[in-house]
């Protein structure tokens, strides 16, 4: 059975620049879709298409169960949409800009009214309610368009980038937010530059790069796929690393690293858990004092660079330079 | 339902829209009501769009206005410049809608707003007919405020309040109209300022070859013609006759001899047309 949101073949051109270039994509009711890849990978050209805002060359998308491409106006009934660039009216109050959605999400001015202001208060804007958006901060405004977006509480969710530019502190609340509406059965389609936030809030990842979707899976499939569970330690004398060297050679799979400066030593294993603890009785029997010892599992950033042979930082740097190697 | 509702745990479509026509309607006025609000909170915007005009009518009137004689007269009188005058500055103010309209709207593109609205349930042309409504009542308000100045330089309606206020109806009509070119362009450019003078660059060609501040029978043939059929002379024309105000030596071309009709006709004509034009490019919008 096709998911909440369900895509095949997408492709859309600008120019000589192919945005999306074959992307299928299926999130199932009820979970979270992360869509992973750096500036001008083609993340919002999908969020576009799949929210009726752009028409694709070619492909097909149902959304709640209504094709996209057919009978778009149906599909905004159902869902949600938070932007990259909080789009709300800065000329008006919070609570205006609540009752302005609401009432163009078709409902009456009363029902409208009632819904604005208990999301100003869920979102902890009740304070700020009748104060303009322009007076509001980064943070504020980014609530004020998730806001916007969950009047109807949408069964399906689109969010494009929403944490980019946010100070942590906000980055964690927003987080808890978008995992209560989870909770409550909303099926979420997220688009992230931050694999850290894909891991934290997606079921399935989607890695996408210059118009194709590269990998998917869970973040641990993804992660097992990259390969490569090590240990590493951290000795507390300088005159331990040959014997802690030694020990991994013997215990682990493979060639041993060592960085003088830190006193770090690390191995490729497998086994996981269990050959930890033998690493750490080993140590312990030869008398070599640890300051730090761990299992470290490769992070999505490992995997984004394993996959595309180029990481996330070029493409962090400019949109400009992205999206035209995209061409190449 | 209710308390499940409460804990905001459901997911729910918005509800099914009603008829067509009437959901136009509804939210078109929501989004007025939007725009509208937004002129408040941005006063020094509408200040501003009512210095031009009034420059214009004491410009025109003290610099211009011993020197131009309206044939027909007897000599170049200042005070019957003044009355031939005023309908054509009042004409050329609503035209200036056409950059408010496009300036805001290409801000709209710009903010993620117009992406907000596409991605909503609501009627087709709604957000740019909301646009043109609001823009409609700030045009009304500066047309107040220029007769008041007009009738202090000296201006007066001659011929009653109901012919006057029909002349104010044909002036609003063709601002209407014309906010809705403005709308096209501002779907049309990248930033706001482009919108502006792109607004308004054209406007002045368009209002100078006209009737509005020189008789066209004083203009060479081939500028005479073309100010006769110049959608914004029709409304001039009308303008000055239902004012009771001097109208010089008319033409006999067609829309001079009915200008009240082809008033109506031009307005609704470049309404349909750019209407159209608009709510297409709309629905293909991207910033």
């Amino acid at each position: 059975m096709p998911g909440a949101i369900h895509a095949e073949g997408l492709v859309k051109t600008f120019g000589d620049v192919r945005a999306l270039d074959g992307v299928d994509l299926d999130v199932p009711e009820g979970t979270v879709l992360g869509l992973l890849g750096p500036n001008g990978a083609g993340k919002t050209t999908a969020v576009r298409v799949l929210t009726t805002l752009l028409r694709p060359d070619s492909g097909t998308a149902v959304v709640a169960g209504v094709d996209v491409l057919k009978n778009p106006d149906e599909v905004r009934r159902s869902i949600g949409l938070s932007g990259q660039f909080a789009a709300v009216d800065e000329y008006l109050t919070g609570r205006e800009n609540l009752q302005m959605v609401g009432q163009l999400y078709q409902m009456g001015a009363r029902a409208a009214k009632a819904r604005a202001s208990e999301l100003l208060e869920r979102f902890s804007l009740a304070e700020a309610a009748d104060r303009t958006a322009k007076t509001y901060s980064g943070g504020m405004r980014r609530r004020l368009d998730l806001a916007a977006a969950l009047v109807v509480s949408p069964p399906v969710m689109f969010m494009d980038e929403p944490t980019t530019g946010l100070d942590p502190r906000n980055r964690q609340a927003l987080w808890e937010v978008i995992q209560e509406l989870v909770a409550g059965g909303t099926t979420l389609l997220l688009t992230t530059q931050y694999l850290e936030e894909a891991d934290h809030l997606a079921h399935d990842i989607c890695v996408i790069d210059r118009g194709r979707v590269i990998a998917r899976g869970t973040s641990d499939q993804l992660k097992a796929h990259t390969g490569g569970e090590r240990v590493e330690v951290v000795v507390h004398e300088r005159e331990h690393i040959a014997v802690a060297q030694e020990v991994l050679r013997v215990l682990g799979k493979g060639e041993t690293t060592v960085q003088e400066h830190t006193r770090q030593v690390t191995v490729p294993v497998v086994g996981g858990a269990k050959l930890l603890a033998e690493v750490i009785r080993e140590l312990d029997t030869r008398g070599v004092e640890i300051d730090d010892i761990g299992l470290r599992r490769p992070t999505l950033d490992d995997v984004f660079i394993s996959l595309t042979g180029h990481g996330t930082e070029d493409g962090l740097q400019g949109d400009g330079e992205t999206e035209s190697k995209g061409v190449e | 339902m209710a308390d499940v509702e409460e804990t905001g745990a459901t997911v729910a479509a918005a509800p099914r829209p009603r008829g067509g026509p009437l959901r136009s309607v509804r939210d078109s006025l929501v989004v007025a009501k939007r725009n509208l609000l937004r002129m408040m909170r941005i006063p020094e915007m509408v200040v501003f769009g009512l210095v031009q005009p009034i420059m214009f009518v004491v410009l025109f009137s003290y610099v211009f206005g011993g020197a131009i004689m309206v044939p027909g007269q007897a000599s170049a009188d200042a005070t019957v410049y003044r009355e031939f005058l005023m309908a054509g500055i009042f004409a050329q103010t609503v035209t200036f809608a056409t950059a408010g309209a496009g300036a805001g709207i290409a801000d709209d593109m710009n903010k993620g707003l117009i992406d907000r609205f596409r991605s909503l349930p609501m009627a087709r042309g709604a957000v740019l007919t909301g646009r043109t409504l609001a823009d409609l009542v700030q045009t009304a308000l500066t047309l107040v405020v220029l007769a008041i100045v007009a009738v202090l330089v000296g201006w007066r309606i001659h011929d009653g309040a109901l012919k006057a206020l029909g002349a104010f109806g044909l002036l609003l009509l063709l601002g209407y109209a014309f906010s809705w070119i403005g709308a096209l362009i501002g779907l049309s450019v990248r930033t706001p300022e482009a919108a502006t003078s792109g607004g308004l660059i054209w406007l002045f060609p368009l209002t100078f070859i006209s009737n509005a501040f020189v008789p066209s029978s004083k203009m060479p043939a081939v500028l005479g013609h073309i100010a006769d059929w110049n959608p914004f002379s029709a409304t001039v024309q009308a303008s000055r006759q239902l004012f009771g105000n001097p109208e010089g030596v008319v033409s006999d071309a067609w829309p001079m001899q009915h200008p009240a009709l082809a008033s109506v006709l031009w307005s609704l004509l470049i309404i349909v047309l750019f209407r159209t034009l608009a709510v297409r490019k709309y629905r293909s919008a991207t910033a």
